[in-house]
């Protein structure tokens, strides 16, 4: 039965423009709220909104069902204006079961709307939730907007008549998978999203079960009519496309532009791309995405552990490849001694480190920017590395190419910190000309004859050296972990060289303030406040500052992709403000750096609980440190 | 045009690094062995790479005038699969030891060798840790007297062959510092193996742990306490080569050759049995259980590599998909303009 040729639903009812609206799907870990989260995403963008997500999981694969800890939400902030966050409170919430529920009504605006699969308030569920009493039935839900729809006992009835191929029913426990379709429909009925591209993708998803495909299929269509029939809902909501710059675009996570960057950056300097990686959370999305490219040359390898992900990393870099590692926190500690390995190797590559809470396993699938000063100082001896983050999912697409460059240039490796939050957010991305790519001109020295003497460690005036590959006659030459002498590269104990390679190594990675951009300001040049930031508060940041602006604060913002080398213009910079805030998802990490690099003291903003920041909550930090 | 391959000799094979090896130490017989032997691969040395750990062995590729890395501990096979990953054309060797291969990198080790990555390694057996001044090692005997053990090591100790052919190695072979013979015959078999080849070799630290392998390398002794293999032939040893080793069920036994028992009733060497039971058996033969010790090519079977395989899934793709296109690759599945 082919359904995707139907016309477009269309409602009978009134409809209401909205500039934006924010949804919370929440459920069960197994109730498919991510699967919902994405083709929610998805719709808006391809309907000209502007997208902002924040998937929010348990790290455990199937937490407890029905209690708290397994609760799964996604929400997704769609705006017909430029948006940097996705929300802070939300207008609708969905809630399959009585935890989803009162884990997240907190964040539901006053009279925002509640859409509760009352099938789930069963005693049992209740019990699981830490519920004496039904938060149906007592005042939890007062001053909101309550749908209650009993979408498990509607859905069966939806796929009842769904049959296989040898004419059988479906399960019961099949048929109530369908159910996250079914609240999906609603919420595309309630915000005028087209069905379309939901249908396409059932479509292809359950490609070899057509039974499965037909029932959410069934699934989504009657929780839109569901909308369109009930009289709780007499209007339904629009919001229209979003004036962003004009182009072709389409919706990116943050982990797959970082995997598509990097194969750009394989193209524009005519490498084939080697990834050495070990499973961790939330880096493996990167591992999944480079793996499927193969036709562009990309080898990965599932490393037996961190330290040989990053070794095989150090390896094919020896031997001429784009060579990068990826991991988080944890894996990055054991990737120490192998960092300062490629340090002192003088090799290009790129490590990627998409932060989650810690320390040591901490919180897996939840967001933090702790790992900073592991960036600058996670190494035994004098291991200086250039450190470069990424601020939003799209961005992840050019800072890797970045790294890429400053890699190459300088022949060292390059930290690219990312986060969770970026890693599985998207976003609205505008897909690049490829003749706009960054090129990247990456040389090999040649072969020498006659005996020629080649110097390893030779520089040039950046300070890099050259990357002379296996294979090339007369460059055949030995690299190693031990201290070495500077030009020939033979190894050294002599104490004055030892002092002369350690600042020389320093030096090449500080050289680097000069081959990247000064650091820019949003707002005022100078004033009573300057916001600082890095990494994946960016949206929240741009969000707050303008609005305090658009209020008549002076408040200006700055958001640094450079942390080490910081810009030149920096210090000079921060002393044109009375005040430097520094909002940070740690204790204060990048505000001990810039203490330590300019003796300016600043004001810190520091949240540690695995959650970006509210906007709200920098607003108000902001007009505290104002006033 | 023809382009004649220069004739290497060792000497070229030779770094201007001075070696630091203690006087007397069996590494130099090894180096000198290896350097013997390259020039008969007919290999350019630009297209050799040899890779390190950490531990006195692990100096070997600074001596040796072809591309090297003296890596970090026991990652020597970690950096190799990185290396022949993106570069199959390349002939990589590992140099690694007791400490750093079977310690400290005991992971890697075991990985490189289940993939069958096309590399050669060689792990210097001297049974202590000789860079860090003596302490034992996870090859030294139960009782082992050293710096770390005054009472004794109380660790059972591995064989570096039951454990690489625990790890399905397809090449695993057994020599020994000072017969340099067969040491150079034996590393050009493992150069020839398409594969990971592996192999041990008996290595006197004459600072730390002197005469670890007298046993072994004894004039008087030796040819009743080492077992030289062959392939499809019977194990024979002694003087007078008149002992064998005999299976009797899964046990295996020494037997004297005559009074009723024949060499056809002895167990035969079959270094391609895809099967590695008799390879593991005679991994386990020790000189201390009454045995003599194989040396020799203990297992050389052909089997996919990982370089290979890996480089064929990108040729496939490449084949099926066409040469990967950016453009595509951005515009792929649902896009959308903005006017
Ligand atoms: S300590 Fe032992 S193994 Fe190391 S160089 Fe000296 S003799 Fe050789």
């Amino acid at each position: 039965m082919s359904t995707t040729s139907d016309a477009p639903l269309q409602t009978s009812k009134q409809v209401e423009k909205l500039q934006g609206a924010t949804v919370r799907l929440a459920g069960d870990s197994g109730d498919g709220m991510q699967i919902t989260g994405n083709q929610l995403t998805n719709t808006s963008a391809l309907a000209g909104n502007d997208v902002a997500t924040f998937p929010d999981f348990p790290a455990e694969i199937r937490a407890p069902k029905g209690t708290r800890a397994g609760v799964s939400g996604f929400q997704v902030h769609f705006a017909s204006e430029d948006i940097f966050t996705p929300g802070d409170q939300v207008d609708a919430l969905v809630a399959m079961n009585p935890a989803a529920l009162v884990t997240n009504i907190a964040d539901l605006k006053r009279s925002g709307i509640v859409i509760v699969n009352i099938d789930g308030f069963d005693a049992k569920n209740l019990k699981l939730a830490r519920l004496d009493q039904d938060p149906l039935t007592d005042d939890t839900l007062e001053g909101f907007r309550v749908i209650k729809v009993p979408m498990t006992t509607l859905t069966r009835k939806t796929v009842e008549e769904v049959t296989t191929e040898d004419g059988e029913k479906l399960s019961v426990k099949i048929a109530d998978r369908c159910k996250n379709f079914f609240a999906m429909g609603l919420i595309y009925w309630l915000y005028s999203r087209d069905l379309e591209p939901t249908l396409r993708f059932i479509k292809e998803k359950f490609e070899r079960k057509p039974e499965i495909a037909e029932a959410n299929e069934r699934a989504l269509k009657a929780g839109w009519n569901y909308g369109e029939t009930t009289e709780a809902f007499v209007s339904s909501y629009q919001v229209d496309p979003a004036k962003l710059p004009p182009g072709r675009y389409r919706n990116i996570m943050g982990n797959q532009a970082l995997a598509w960057g990097c194969i750009a950056a394989a193209k524009s300097s005519g490498k084939e791309l080697f990834y050495g990686t070990y499973p961790i959370t939330p880096a493996s999305d990167i591992l999944h995405e480079l793996s499927k490219y193969k036709h562009f040359g990309v080898k990965t390898f599932q490393a037996e552990d961190e330290i040989a992900a990053i070794c095989s990393t150090v390896g094919a870099a020896f031997a001429g490849a784009m060579a990068i590692t990826a991991s988080s926190g944890p894996g990055i500690a054991l990737k120490g001694e192998a960092m300062g390995l490629g340090m002192i190797l003088e090799l290009p590559m790129i490590i990627i480190n998409i932060q989650r809470g810690g320390p040591s396993t901490g919180l897996p699938t939840k967001t933090e920017q702790s790992d900073l000063l592991q960036a600058f100082y996670g190494r035994n001896g004098e291991s200086p590395l250039p450190i470069i983050a990424a601020r939003s999912p799209s961005d992840c697409f050019e800072v890797a190419q970045e790294a890429w460059r400053i890699a190459t240039r300088f022949m060292v490796p390059v930290i690219l910190l990312s986060d969770g939050y970026i890693a599985n957010g998207a976003e609205p991305w505008l897909i690049p000309d490829i003749d706009d790519l960054l090129n990247i001109d990456v040389s090999h020295p040649g072969p020498l004859e006659n005996g020629e003497e080649f110097q390893p460690y030779q520089r040039d005036e950046r300070l890099a050296r050259p990357w002379a590959i296996p294979g090339t006659k007369g460059l055949e030459h030995r690299v190693g972990g031990l201290e070495k002498r500077d030009g020939t590269g033979n190894v050294e104990y002599d104490p004055e060289n030892h002092e002369h390679m350690t600042r020389v190594r320093a030096q090449k990675v500080a050289n680097i303030a000069d081959d990247i951009p000064l650091q820019s300001v949003t707002g005022p040049e100078n004033g009573d406040l300057l916001v600082l930031s890095w990494g994946g508060t960016y949206g929240a940041c741009v969000t707050a500052t303008e609005r305090c602006r658009g209020e008549g604060l002076s408040v200006a913002h700055a958001h640094l992709r450079y942390l080490n080398p910081l810009p030149k213009n920096l210090g000079e910079l921060l002393g044109q403000y009375k005040n430097v805030l520094i909002p940070e998802l740690n204790s204060g990490q990048l505000q001990f750096i810039i203490r330590a690099t300019y003796t300016i003291d600043s004001i810190g903003l520091n949240k540690i609980q695995g959650k970006p920041f509210a906007v709200a909550e920098l607003i108000e930090k902001i007009k505290e440190v104002l006033s | 045009m023809t382009t004649e391959l220069p004739v290497l000799k060792p000497a070229d094979f030779a770094s201007d690094q001075d070696v630091r090896w203690c006087p007397g130490c069996g590494d130099y017989s090894i180096l000198a062995q290896m350097k013997k032997m390259l020039p008969s691969l007919g290999m350019p040395r630009e297209k050799i790479v040899f890779i390190s750990g950490i531990g006195c062995s692990s100096r070997f590729p600074y001596y040796m005038n072809t591309y090297g890395i003296h890596s970090i501990h026991g990652r020597a096979p970690a950096l190799a699969t990185g290396v022949k990953s993106v570069r199959p054309d390349l002939q990589v060797w590992v140099i690694t030891g007791d400490g750093d291969g079977l310690s400290i990198g005991g992971n890697h080790l075991m990985h490189a060798i289940r993939r069958n990555l096309d590399i050669n390694i060689v792990l210097f057996n001297n049974r202590i840790y000789g860079l860090t001044k003596g302490q034992y090692s996870p090859t030294s005997p139960l009782g082992k007297v050293t710096k770390s053990t005054p009472l004794g090591a109380i660790d059972n100790p591995i064989h570096p062959l039951s454990i690489a052919i625990g790890a399905e190695a397809t090449f695993v072979a057994r020599s020994i510092d000072v017969n340099i013979k067969h040491l150079g015959s034996t590393l050009k078999r493992a150069a020839e193996h398409r594969g990971t080849a592996f192999v041990e070799v008996y290595q006197n630290c004459n600072v730390f742990n002197d005469g670890a392998w007298d046993y072994a390398t004894d004039r008087a002794s030796k040819a009743e306490t080492i077992l030289e293999l062959e392939h499809g032939k019977p194990l024979i040893f002694g003087k007078d080569r008149d002992k064998g080793i005999r299976l009797n069920g899964l046990e295996p036994e020494v037997v004297e050759l005559g009074k009723g028992i024949s060499e056809d009733d002895l167990l035969f060497h079959d270094e391609k049995a895809i099967e590695p039971s008799l390879a593991y058996l005679l991994s386990r033969l020790r000189h201390g259980d009454g045995f003599p010790e194989p040396i020799g090519v203990f297992r050389a079977i052909d089997a996919p590599k990982y370089d290979d395989e890996l480089n064929k899934q990108v040729e496939n793709a490449r084949a099926q998909q066409g040469e990967g296109d950016l453009k595509n690759l951005f515009h792929s599945g649902d896009t959308w303009t903005v006017a």
